[in-house]
């Protein structure tokens, strides 16, 4: 088996509910309760859950955005620890993210430029940074002039697009998309399934997607690990488990989507 | 019988044509799925038919409800329609529920206002409405307030509110994205179940081809504020007609899932 260039091993973190009672007990969530995950080199990650499944959670923790109670991150091999921004250059600049709104993820009062341009400063990334932002503009399917426009003036998929041209900048390994799909309408939502793919091809991205949509795992994901309660209660290739889940629960999120009638001739 | 029809409706906003001559029949009883991306102009539609379209839009064409026109007529004589013929379940429960008033008054107040029940009598109806969509403790389910609610049981009190005064039309708007997908499923069921039970026509609006062909057997495809394709489902998703519905199926196709992809289409 080769190397993971991400690894989590036996996350597990709690949350602190709000007090019921002035001198009662604080009762406690456990949003997650360990889980093991590996992304390997070059490959594709699906995250499937519902609400209040620990998706979310586990975003902010392999982001290292947040600290888990217990069990670690490592990427290649090293430790990832939540910290100060400056301990932390080295892996912002591997792995970066797209969520799931770019109208509240872009800053509406600057330029795509500045936007674009914003980790290969702060990330003090060597090298040209505006021949930089024109490369990853284009390489989104944007017009390197739009870099002089603001984000209201984009339409929900180019906003997007803006979002995924900041999250290529420093030229990442990992790509994490947190519901990166899920604001948009259909016929946008597969424009930007097709770049995503598209993409990791391209620049040997590997992607941990995290959605609710299975559809979307399906066709973007090698793997696919199922959530439920803050357990991965499925992990595997995606085809397998799709195809023939072994966990009830699995089965019923399953059973539970909504299917189209065939099509014609395939 | 005919319960509505509407006659080349056209919907203006600020100068901009939103709905353009839209022509829809529904029989006593039916169900229409009325599928759009964003800005096709199903949703104002729906509230052309309910009369509650925002201020600045202008109207034109037929709404007719049981053959008497909707359209023009002054909002006192529309309220009290809406509720008793004609109710709504709207695409986010949080927003659709007085967040300042408990379950119970809020699920009896449309059989307080069009049946005039006492505030006891209501009380029961509540329980009753509670305990009809299936909400779990349907007697302290009625003193809770919304945010106490899971958004699944939200929903349930947004159709159980809707359905209180057994309308004759029900629309539904993206009642299920909202939603998680068992929940979205459960919610359809229950749905598809209780317009069976009362007799109501569904109006049921999604941009999901998948959910529409769930719970419609007939369906009218929206772009730009005009129906491009109507007739069954079944026919119009084996082999749509028109280039704006091909494009949309396609797209739902290359993000959905399927049980039986082919194999050089899955994700390598």
């Amino acid at each position: 088996m080769t190397e993971p260039l991400l690894e989590a091993s036996g996350l597990t973190r709690s949350y602190r509910l709000p007090r019921e009672r002035l001198f009662g007990a604080t009762a406690h969530r456990r949003a997650l309760r360990g889980v093991d995950l590996r992304l390997e080199e070059g490959g594709s990650l699906g995250v499937v859950g519902e609400s209040g499944s620990g998706k979310s959670t586990l975003v902010r923790l392999l982001l290292a955005l947040d600290r888990p109670d217990a069990g670690e991150i490592r990427y290649r091999g090293r430790e990832v620890r939540p910290g100060p921004p400056r301990g932390l250059v080295w892996f912002r600049r591997e792995v970066q993210v797209v969520l799931q709104d770019p109208t509240a993820s872009l800053d509406p009062r600057a330029t795509v430029r500045d936007i674009v341009a914003e980790p290969l400063e702060c990330l003090r990334v060597p090298g040209d940074h505006d021949a930089r932002v024109d490369e990853v503009l284009t390489a989104v399917g944007l017009d390197p002039d739009a870099g002089t426009r603001y984000p209201h003036e984009f339409s929900g998929g180019q906003r997007q697009r803006i979002a995924i041209a900041r999250a290529l900048a420093s030229g990442p390994k990992v790509l994490v998309g947190d519901e990166p799909l899920s604001a948009l309408d259909v016929v946008v939502r597969a424009q930007i399934l097709e770049l995503l793919r598209d993409l990791a091809d391209r620049f040997g991205l590997s992607l941990l997607l995290v959605s609710h949509d299975i559809g979307v795992v399906r066709h973007l994901c090698r793997d696919v690990l199922v959530m439920k309660d803050g357990e991965a209660v499925e992990q595997g290739p995606a085809e397998d488990v799709l195809r023939s889940p072994s966990h009830p629960y699995t089965r019923r999120l399953l059973a539970a989507v909504p299917r189209l009638p065939a099509a014609q001739e395939t | 019988m005919t319960l509505l029809e509407v006659a080349g409706l056209t919907v203006r906003i600020g100068g901009r044509t939103v709905v353009d001559g839209v022509d829809l029949d529904l029989d006593t009883g039916g169900r229409l799925g009325l599928i759009g991306a964003s800005g096709s102009g199903k949703s104002l539609t729906a509230l052309a038919v309910i009369g509650l379209l925002p201020d600045a839009a202008e109207a034109a064409g037929s709404i007719r409800l049981d053959g008497e026109e909707l359209l023009g007529r002054s909002d006192r004589a529309l309220s009290r329609l809406r509720g008793d013929r004609l109710a709504m379940v709207f695409q986010e429960p949080l927003t659709a529920l007085n967040p300042l008033m408990r379950i119970g008054r809020q699920l009896s107040e449309p059989a307080r206002l069009h049946d005039g029940l006492s505030r006891r009598r209501a009380a029961a109806r509540a329980v009753e409405l509670a305990a009809m969509v299936g909400l779990p403790d349907p007697e302290r389910v009625v003193n809770s307030w919304p945010h106490q609610l899971s958004g699944g049981q939200r929903q349930r009190v947004g159709l159980a509110m809707a359905l209180a005064c057994r309308p004759a039309l029900l629309i539904a708007d993206e009642p299920t994205t909202a939603l998680d997908v068992t929940v979205q499923a459960d919610m359809l069921r229950l749905i598809d179940d209780l317009v069976v039970q009362q007799g109501t026509a569904l109006l049921f609006i999604s941009h999901d081809l998948a959910v529409v062909s769930q719970i419609c057997r007939d369906g009218a495809v929206l772009n730009h504020g005009r129906v491009v394709e109507r007739g069954p489902l079944d026919a119009i998703l084996r082999a749509p007609s028109g280039p704006y519905t091909r494009e949309l199926l396609a797209a739902a196709r290359a993000t959905s899932w399927d049980a039986t992809p082919d194999p050089d289409e899955v994700a390598t």
